[in-house]
């Protein structure tokens, strides 16, 4: 019985490391919110690439230029388009939500809290994973998220990719590792074809740094977690050694 | 007049006071003259902590009421207002939604103690009875709170609870319909659920907080050896084993306090989300009544008795697998308020019981977290069956207690506690 039902638990476990739904997720990053550059970089790019769309309803300008360090009038001067916005607020959209869902099917999500959703891991796979496919309405398809609505818009800084049959470091799925080469053959490999005005090393770390800027906004808060959370370890570990010290004191006449 | 043999203090403002009210008298018999046993260990840490979540949740709880917004339209977008345009308010709401499963935390800790130790055997039947009504108004409380957030887990979480009542024969539809107060959940749940959250709720559970201690403080605190403190007492009647709640036990849990906060601090200030267990994912999306999740868990705390809802797949006498489920689980949660009476062991504490229970709370305990696990999971056939075979544990673990409690050689109690 016991043996079962270790026989059992264990059968669990792959399972388990599979539980995600949905394609899997190619590449990892890690945010780094220090890096003020690649945060004030990724903040130029959203505005530019991506505001057109996808509003940050919650996220203030002035409190992304606090934060990232960017002085107020280079913020109005080069971040803020509308003239119907002001530096004190959210970063709204012009677009209309009926003009979205006409224009792309449904309206464009807002992606304030993107990060926190799906993850940074997969917002930067996503935007990686996008190649050309005649048979969309866009011309591009996404290996993260298949048949998504949205066209490729960073397509003239990364180039043209495309589905190619060829050797990957990546693990495949149903692919076997060559031994001598140790790497993966596969027909699902995405390769550039036509370059942008980017290298592809200089478009991941843009890529990135889109994605850092998109950590941040998901909460900006964890800048004053960071900064607050050590004061406050710090007292309550000093708090506690005083206390300690004091229930030793009044405890010696307990036998 | 009052009862002249009260404890009053000698002269100045609190003679005036004592004149008055028993402050001094009440001082003496809950704090300064509470003879509690010497011998806590560990386990009785979390009794305190407890009621230090308890104020933790009420006082920010006040303050994320202040800049909150109960209604559909405004919810999510509020709950955001906190996290960025309110100073301190992502500290405030973290240390709200962290203390929600710190509350969880202390307060299966301190069951368990309870189930090791005896606590519930006479004459503690009622300190227990009182706990358990604390816990089923927490879960009430709990449930009704994650709504608040008005995101796609907060909105499908209640969807599928509240839908367990429409599986009760006759009266289901109709009854679930009143719960909502619509024909799906809307603003006008999310109004309701608020004012029980905030208002009906936390009046009920301080009441029943106030009745835990006072029914504890007549019949005095169990210890690890399950041994009466006031049988053995010296010539001025004092508890030979016991010591003075205060100063002692309260230095004391104040070291359980430091411990307790610097933990809390960690998950506050650097892992808030609880690796999407504290916090889910799909909760960062606002509420969608025309968009189901890919997969709907509840939050940690509950997930035991979903897995036990879920375990039921069949169909017993005329009855269907889903009425059975809440029914089962239903009963999960009710056969601990007759606990007491299961209990036919002549002695209080696992220490001098027999193999049969040491080794029927162990079973208890482990079926207890494996239907934790897998209350989180998607369901798969091995899964269902494993947690059929921990939901015959779990009550098994209660129904034969009458039994092994009463068959196994207990050993013999010594007279005073051993430390």
């Amino acid at each position: 019985m016991k043996k079962q039902l270790f026989a059992l638990l264990f059968a669990l476990v792959p399972v388990t490391a599979m539980a995600a739904v949905g394609p899997s997720v190619p590449y990892s990053m890690d945010p780094d919110l220090d890096d003020k550059a690649s945060l004030q970089n990724g903040m130029k790019l959203y505005v530019n690439y991506c505001m057109g769309c996808h509003s940050l309803e919650h996220q203030r300008f002035a409190r992304a230029a606090e934060d990232l360090d960017i002085p107020q009038e280079l913020v109005e001067e080069n971040l803020i388009f509308s003239s119907d916005l002001a530096f004190n607020d959210q970063m709204h959209i012009a677009m209309s939500e009926e003009d979205g869902e006409a224009w792309f099917g449904a309206p464009p999500p807002d992606l304030t809290l993107e990060s926190r959703l799906r993850g940074t891991d997969w917002i930067y796979s996503y935007l990686l994973s996008f190649y050309k496919d005649p048979s969309t309405g866009t011309g591009v398809n996404n290996a993260v998220f298949p048949l998504v609505a949205m066209p490729n818009v960073l397509e003239p800084l990364q180039g043209v990719q495309e589905k190619v049959c060829a050797e990957t470091d990546q693990p495949v799925d149903g692919a076997e590792l060559d031994p001598l080469t140790g790497k993966y053959q596969s027909c699902e490999t995405l390769q550039i074809t036509q370059p942008g005005e980017m290298e592809p090393e200089e478009f991941e770390e843009a890529v990135y740094d889109l994605t850092n800027f998109l950590a941040y906004v998901g909460e900006p808060s964890k800048l004053q977690a960071q900064s607050l959370g050590p004061k406050v370890l710090i007292f309550i570990f000093i708090f506690g050694v005083i206390s300690y010290l004091l229930k030793r004191e009044y405890w010696r006449d307990v036998h | 007049m009052g009862n002249p043999n009260k404890v009053k203090a000698e002269r100045g403002v609190m003679r005036w006071v004592d004149d008055r009210f028993p402050a001094t008298q009440m001082w003496q018999d809950h704090m300064a003259k509470y003879y509690a046993p010497k011998n806590f260990n560990f386990w009785y840490f979390f009794g305190s902590l407890a009621l230090l979540v308890l104020v933790n949740q009420i006082l920010t709880g006040v303050w994320l009421t202040m800049s909150y917004n109960p209604s559909a339209e405004g919810a999510f977008a509020s709950v955001e207002y906190i996290m960025r345009d309110v100073e301190y308010g992502w500290l405030i709401r973290y240390m709200h939604s962290t203390g929600a499963t710190a509350f969880f935390v202390v307060v299966y800790l301190h069951m368990f103690r309870g189930l090791l130790y005896g606590s519930y055997k006479a004459p503690r039947e009622l300190v227990w009875i009182f706990g358990m009504a604390i816990y089923l108004a927490l879960m009430a409380e709990a449930f009704m709170g994650y709504l608040l957030p008005w995101g796609q887990m907060s909105y499908w979480g209640a969807q599928v609870i509240i839908s367990l009542f429409s599986a009760i024969p006759v009266i289901g539809p109709d009854l679930t319909q009143w719960i909502r107060g619509d024909f799906l959940i809307s603003g006008i749940t999310l109004n309701r659920f608020f004012a029980l959250h905030v208002v009906a709720l936390p009046i009920v559970i301080l009441a029943l907080v106030v009745l835990h201690i006072i029914a504890l403080h007549e019949v005095g605190s169990n210890n690890p050896d399950g041994i009466d403190i006031k049988k053995k007492k010296d010539e001025s009647g004092k508890p030979l084993d016991g010591i003075p709640f205060h100063p002692y036990y309260t230095v004391k849990d104040l070291v359980g306090v430091a411990v307790f906060l610097f933990v809390f601090c960690v998950v506050i200030f650097y892992f808030p989300e609880g690796g999407g267990y504290f916090l889910e994912k799909p909760n960062f999306e606002p509420a969608d009544p025309l968009k189901t999740p890919d997969h709907i868990a509840p939050v940690w705390y509950f997930t035991p008795f979903y897995a036990i809802l879920r375990a039921i797949t069949f169909s017993l006498f005329g009855l269907d697998a889903k009425f059975l489920g809440v029914i089962c689980m239903g009963a999960a949660i009710a056969v601990l308020f007759v606990l007491p009476w299961l209990d036919r062991s002549p002695v209080r504490s696992m220490r001098y019981k027999g193999w049969m229970s040491k080794t029927m709370l162990a079973l208890f305990a482990i079926s207890f977290v494996i239907l934790g696990v897998l209350g989180v999971l998607p369901v798969t056939e091995g899964r269902t069956i494993l947690s059929q075979v921990c939901t015959v544990i779990y009550f098994a673990f209660f129904l034969l207690m009458p039994f092994y409690t009463r068959l196994e050689k207990t050993k013999p109690v010594p007279e005073r506690v051993t430390g």
